[in-house]
């Protein structure tokens, strides 16, 4: 297959699409409009139906529906309307919906900015909605990840029966870049039986449910979901990891921030620093073990965030006190340079090498 | 010996929660009877709300849906955009409908969404205890107005079914109550009515059900039905507001 030419917002929707996601519930919000305004062309043609919902609770509720009437389903939005949705999230993560979510952060608290930023890492790792769920969590890097994740992410939420979020950000969502359209459909997909179609279809009565009135019962189906989400910690971890057995120094960056490290690194590698890099791809399940195989005499850990350390966390909980870490960060829609970095490490291993 | 009656197919066995006298159980049966009359039961789609017929999905013998708080329309349109051919209704409360999802009911509305909405209107939040609704009558006491609803600071009962009727995608909206058999046959009728103009595909329909909450009102079952005569039907009158000319 040839490779096209597309901006992240729309490589999005044509691999929704590629996946056989027909169905999108969706909302104006920059820095990813092009999203909906794309499914909004594009669905119609394959027999799909595009609705431009009243708000980004409605969008998200639409996709309950659709996802619990058996079909792949996906919404979009970028960090404030991504808050807005965690209400639907926590319900379809209850009632083990199926359904892909795009988030491409801008810079935040509040209205905040329409900038690139990676402020939503704990909203989207920790959960933002109400009660003890995870999901599935997927930082691209590059519009072909990108492609590739949203792909892949509809086949993990149908294995795993799990709300899958794809974590980007607005330049991820802006950028231009050739991609092509490779990732083959997993063949162990389950049948959804669960599904609602009219019970005339099914074997019996289908109910969508996230409620359980009975604690005993609710705490059943809490070990449930857990074991669901130890099973994906197992089976799911994705990171790209390089030189960690011989650094000095070991930066730690996701999606666009890691992209900037890897130009700060091939820098200080040309001035005789020996720098590794971990770079989880997927955040939830967080890649722990390879900050376990980072070597003993490494001096430090740099998490570069575009936040006020938001990721660090997982890195701290994951060297568990074994390594010193640091953290370099801009947020509010700014941007860190290579340069940055370079000083940053540079202050770091206080000019040894 | 000849069959006179026979519970519908359309409710399973599950004994419901309901209060005693309260009226949702009569406007379960008419949904219920009508699905069956009209051979929906094996190709519905059902959405129960949050409030007092929270459990609903448990009562229908329908496929459902258990929606979040006032989402139950948002929820109806993913069904109804996946299975075209289904037949979707949502089942929801005055809490649920008339205030944290007046936006998704307006909207659904709005886009002539081809499902139909059997909307209880009890005039005051059951399942939390008789809290005030935005449905409350004017001087109604409720456990959050205990001096009696005042206009002043809390506005007038809003009038759900005359707001949809301004809306053109709403193809059928009409008020009905349960409160004698007379009125029990009617508000048949317009399920049946509504159910109708969905299957031909022609919009948006809800029925408006006037309701009793014997229990949160602090009357008896007798006394409430009076209560929603004298007091209810008057600032809510019964009857059509909007319907296709063929459905006459």
């Amino acid at each position: 297959m040839t490779k096209v030419l597309m901006k992240g917002n729309e490589a999005v929707g044509a691999a929704a699409i590629a996946a056989g996601c027909h169905y999108f519930f969706g909302y104006p919000i920059t820095p990813q409009s092009e999203v909906p305004e794309y499914m909004s062309r594009e669905l119609p043609k394959v027999g799909g139906s595009y609705v431009q919902a009243e708000s980004e609770v409605a969008a998200i509720n639409m996709v309950y529906g659709a996802s619990g009437s058996g079909a792949r389903v996906m919404t979009s939005s970028s960090s404030p309307g991504i808050a807005l949705k965690q209400e639907g999230i926590s319900y379809c993560a209850g009632a083990e919906l199926p359904c892909v979510i795009v988030d491409m952060m801008r810079g935040g608290p509040g209205l905040g900015t329409i900038q690139p930023a990676q402020g939503d890492y704990f909203l989207a790792t920790r959960g933002g909605g109400n009660g003890d769920y995870r999901l599935i969590v997927l930082a691209p890097a590059d519009v072909q990840e990108l492609v590739d994740l949203v792909m892949e992410g509809f086949d993990l939420a149908d294995i795993y029966r799990t709300p899958v979020m794809i974590l980007g950000d607005g330049m991820i969502g802006q950028m231009m870049e050739p991609v092509e359209f490779k990732y083959q459909q997993r063949t162990d997909l389950p049948e959804k039986d669960w599904a609602t179609r009219g019970k005339g279809k099914g074997k019996q009565k289908n109910i969508i449910n996230s409620l359980y009135l009975e604690a005993e019962e609710l705490e059943k189906h809490n070990h449930h979901l857990q074991a669901k989400y130890a099973e994906i910690r197992e089976k799911e971890k994705k990171v790209e990891v390089y030189n960690i057995e011989d650094a000095d120094i070991v930066i730690t960056a996701y999606g666009t921030t890691s992209r900037i490290a890897k130009t700060a690194i091939a820098k200080l590698e040309k001035e005789g620093y020996k720098v590794g890099m971990i770079r989880p791809i997927s955040l939830y399940p967080f890649p722990n073990e390879a900050y376990e195989k980072i070597n003993d005499n490494c001096k430090g850990v740099l998490t570069v965030e575009m936040s006020t350390g938001q990721m660090i966390d997982d890195v701290k909980l994951s060297l568990n006190g074994r390594i010193p870490t640091y953290f370099h960060g801009r947020s509010g829609g700014m941007v860190p340079g290579p340069e940055e970095i370079v000083e940053k490490v540079k202050e770091i291993l206080g000019g040894g090498k | 010996m000849a069959i006179v009656f026979e519970k519908t197919k359309g409710l399973t066995d599950k004994p419901t929660h309901y209060c005693p006298g309260c009226t949702h159980g009569i406007i379960h049966r008419l949904v219920a009877e009508v699905m069956e009359e009209m051979d929906l039961l094996d190709n519905a789609i059902g959405v129960a709300p949050v409030g007092c017929s929270v459990l609903a999905y448990e009562y229908f013998n329908v496929d459902m849906h258990e929606a979040a708080h006032g989402r139950a329309p948002a929820v109806a349109t993913g069904i109804k955009r996946v299975h075209p051919e289904n037949f979707v209704f949502t089942y929801q409360g005055d809490g649920d409908l008339a205030s944290i999802g007046t936006a998704e009911i307006v909207h659904a509305a709005h886009r002539g969404e081809k499902f139909t909405t059997i909307f209880v209107n009890n005039a005051i939040y059951g399942m939390t205890g008789g809290q005030m609704a935005p449905t409350t009558l004017i001087g109604q006491k409720t456990t959050t107005s205990p001096y009696g609803r005042d206009e002043a600071t809390t506005g007038k009962p809003i009038k759900m079914s005359e707001l949809l009727a301004t809306i053109d995608g709403a193809a059928f909206v009409e008020r009905v109550a349960v409160n004698n058999p007379a009125n029990i046959r009617k508000a048949k009728k317009a399920i049946k009515e509504a159910f109708k103009v969905q299957l031909e595909g022609k919009g948006f329909g809800i029925v408006e059900v006037l309701s009793t909450c014997p229990t949160n009102w602090g009357l008896t079952p007798v006394e409430a039905m009076k209560w929603l005569e004298k007091d209810m039907m008057p600032y809510y009158p019964l009857g059509n507001f909007r319907k296709p000319e063929e459905v006459e």
